[in-house]
């Protein structure tokens, strides 16, 4: 592969906290097929689930949420941290709360941000997602009842 | 094999007693548990506080069938591999998570076919005795729909404009 290609390629960050979030995320990865991946979670043991994404970098962050904020300080310091690494194009993030202060602090860095609110957010959208949506280029619901012309639009789910 | 899962944030000991109870009246030795850090140690079944998400996976593979919190993951996890699950939502008003989600993701996905729900204790051990008759939700792909792999893949290369 050549220089001038590779120097082409965007630089795609994926942040999402454990659990649904990730398995989520995990399933939105063909989109990024030609993309330089950069995976964010909050647990070591997903790591393997990333391996068949050549070149890809693997980070993890303390799992902060809304009720340990003594925390959050570690967080936000590691996702800079991160940030300044990879200068990603592009960052998305399914949830949770590491994924709102990626995509915030990753847009005064320059980057373009989506926010997937997680598909289990059915009646209305999770805390982060009803506050990303200043913060977010493209501010997106899975469920088609909940997007709002003033609100997070609807382009499918994950399933 | 019955693979009984919480999830990997917080225990659901409402659930899992309810299976222990379930097996010791029917007798059942083919229950594996994952049941989180909780002081509620089962009698009945076969557990362990965590599994690696590599255990994870082959359990929920070569399971007959998933008993699980109403969680997206171990939902989606299931239909990616193709094993029936039954699901029991957890309550706020318990203290088993945060806020009423899982009831209404337990609703939804029922209403797509995908998942049979009992929605608390009592309603689980008629469900278990039904269990071995449960049929897959079909299984689904590996990825999100056509839609929002295009919506995201334009985004990143701008053709979104």
């Amino acid at each position: 592969m050549s220089t001038a290609r590779r120097t082409k390629q965007k630089r795609v960050m994926l942040v999402a906290s454990g659990g649904g979030h990730w398995v989520e995320m995990m399933r939105l990865t063909p989109a990024f097929a030609d993309c330089s991946l950069a995976f964010v979670t909050v647990q070591r043991d997903y790591e393997y689930q990333t391996k068949r994404f050549e070149g890809s970098r693997y980070y993890t962050v303390f799992d902060v949420t809304r009720w340990n904020r003594i925390r959050w300080i570690q967080t936000v310091l590691e996702l800079m941290w991160i940030l300044v690494r990879e200068r990603p194009d592009v960052i998305i993030s399914t949830g949770a709360l590491p994924g709102f202060f990626a995509l915030r602090l990753g847009k005064l860095m320059g980057a373009r941000t989506v926010w997937v609110d997680s598909i289990a957010n059915v009646e209305e959208l999770s805390k982060s997602g009803q506050k990303i949506g200043p913060h977010a280029t493209l501010w997106l619901t899975q469920w088609a009842h909940l997007a709002k012309d003033d609100g997070p639009k609807y382009r499918g789910a994950v399933l | 094999m019955i693979f009984v899962t919480v999830g990997h944030q917080m225990p659901f000991d409402r659930m899992v007693r309810a299976v222990d109870e379930w097996a010791k009246a029917n007798g059942r030795d083919d229950v594996f548990a994952q049941i989180g850090s909780t002081d509620y140690i089962p009698e009945h079944i076969q557990w362990a506080a965590t599994i690696e998400p590599g255990e994870f996976h082959r359990r929920i593979e070569e399971a007959d069938a998933v008993v699980a919190h109403a969680g997206t993951g171990t939902i989606l996890n299931a239909l990616e591999l193709g094993t029936p699950i039954l699901v029991m939502p957890r309550r706020a008003a318990l203290l088993e998570t945060r806020n009423d989600h899982q009831v209404a993701t337990a609703q939804r996905f029922l209403e797509m076919g995908k998942v049979a729900v009992a929605m608390d204790e009592t309603e689980l051990p008629t469900m278990l005795d039904e269990v071995s008759d449960l049929t897959a939700g079909g299984v689904i792909s590996s990825q999100a729909s056509p839609e929002l792999l295009k919506a995201l893949t334009d985004f990143v290369h701008r053709a979104d404009g």
